[in-house]
């Protein structure tokens, strides 16, 4: 025991010790570290980054998904109309044609009626001149008395 | 029997000694500082070559460990430049506790050995030997008037010691500087002299231990063991931290 010359010996390898560290030792293994510890953070905030990304891009997929819908269904709806539209269109045409149709068959109808009659009528007028030429034999003088039978058969 | 008893505690507390006087070295005490020394310094330069900032390996995580927590328990204490500093520090406390380490060798080992090859004495633990922690104490105290001129100028530096506690009342200089003194040396008395207290106290109940037929050795042996395990890396934290402290003190004005 006792303070002697080591005292001595052991400040200078402590001094000696010290400055190793702090040359060789120490700023290595500290860089090293801070180094890791940058590339964890960097990783961390690009992770985080990657996840915003990611719901922004869902957030879009969702949005154009919808669009795509909601165009879906104007098509749709536009196609359903047209359709409507179009059955109404040749249904309108077709009654327009049907009412047409019966018109000039009417009329034809009416012409012909008209025509009957005034054959009828014809019919009549020589049938009562027969007729009565049949019952006055010869007192009927055809030409004198055709102005009157004409008369006649337009009063028919 | 109490003869042989005192012989043999005697005999373990006697250093291997070469010169006389003031200049005699404690053989003993150098060469397992050395030896622990380079053993920490080859352990931290071959992590420090091969340092990754990948993934560390086990050796290089264990290291880092050791690392962070001195870095932390520097920059909480201490808010001045730390390049020196913190290495100081890892050196004190890694130092100091492979110091400790060595008293958990049973006490009769190296010694037995040593005495075969030759070598009379032989005492292992440097942190046992008050040359080993003053030599460790007397280097902080330096640093601390260092680090007192550098943080407050050399004018500053005196200037507080002249008038720190009770002001500057020209009657009061004389009682500022020598409490200043007082204050100043019993920093590295303290600091040694609870390193070695704790250590040489050990050492001697181990060494007392050993005295113990050999049949009951095991169950002292084994508590103060293990109650020593506690004690080491205690010895070696608190060397640490209050040579961060008083560097900082000395390094900030106040």
């Amino acid at each position: 025991m006792g303070i002697n010359a080591t005292l001595i010996g052991q400040m200078i390898t402590f001094l000696v010790f010290i400055l190793f560290t702090m040359k060789f030792v120490w700023p290595p293994i500290r860089q090293a570290m801070h180094d890791r510890e940058k590339r964890i953070a960097d990783g961390l905030a690009s992770a985080e980054r990657g996840q915003h990304e990611l719901e922004l891009a869902q957030k879009r997929a969702a949005e154009q998904i919808r669009e795509a819908k909601q165009q879906a269904s104007d098509i749709i709806e536009q196609a359903n109309r047209r359709a409507s539209e179009i059955v109404d269109e040749s249904r309108e045409e077709a009654r327009e044609a049907a009412r047409r149709e019966h018109a000039a068959a009417e009329a034809r109808i009416e012409q012909e009626v008209a025509q009957a009659r005034s054959e009828l009528r014809k019919q009549v007028s020589d049938l009562a001149i027969r007729g009565a030429s049949r019952i006055l034999e010869r007192e009927v003088d055809a030409k004198a008395h055709n102005a009157m039978l004409e008369e006649l058969a337009d009063q028919l | 029997m109490a003869e042989s008893a005192t012989g043999y505690v005697q005999h373990h507390l006697q250093h291997l000694q070469i010169g006389d006087g003031f200049w005699t070295l404690n053989v003993d005490t150098l060469i397992f500082s050395w030896i622990t020394g380079l053993i920490y310094l080859g352990l931290f330069y071959a992590v420090a070559r091969r340092v990754t900032s990948g993934p560390p390996g086990k050796l290089q995580n264990a290291i880092e460990i050791v690392v962070e927590f001195v870095d932390k328990t520097v920059k909480e204490s201490f808010h001045g430049p730390r390049e020196f500093v913190t290495p100081l520090a890892l050196t004190i406390f890694v130092w100091v506790l492979f110091w400790n380490l060595l008293d958990l060798i049973p006490v009769d080992l190296l010694p037995d050995l040593a005495a075969a090859m030759g070598v009379p004495y032989l005492r292992i633990v440097p942190s046992a030997d008050m040359n080993a922690t003053f030599g460790l104490s007397l280097t902080v105290f330096v640093l601390i008037i260092v680090y007192g001129m550098k943080g407050k100028g050399v004018g500053g530096f005196g200037k507080e010691m002249l008038t720190h506690p009770f002001g500057s009342f020209p009657l009061l200089v004389p009682a500022n500087l020598i409490l200043n003194i007082v204050e100043m040396v019993a920093k590295p008395v303290s600091l040694a002299l609870r390193l070695f207290g704790n250590l040489y106290a050990a050492e001697l109940i181990f060494i007392l231990i050993a005295l113990l037929p050999a049949w009951i050795q095991w169950i002292p042996g084994t508590a103060w063991a293990i109650f020593h395990i506690l004690v080491i890396p205690l010895q070696a934290f608190i060397f640490m931290v209050l040579t961060i402290v008083y560097l900082s003190l000395a390094y900030e004005k106040h």
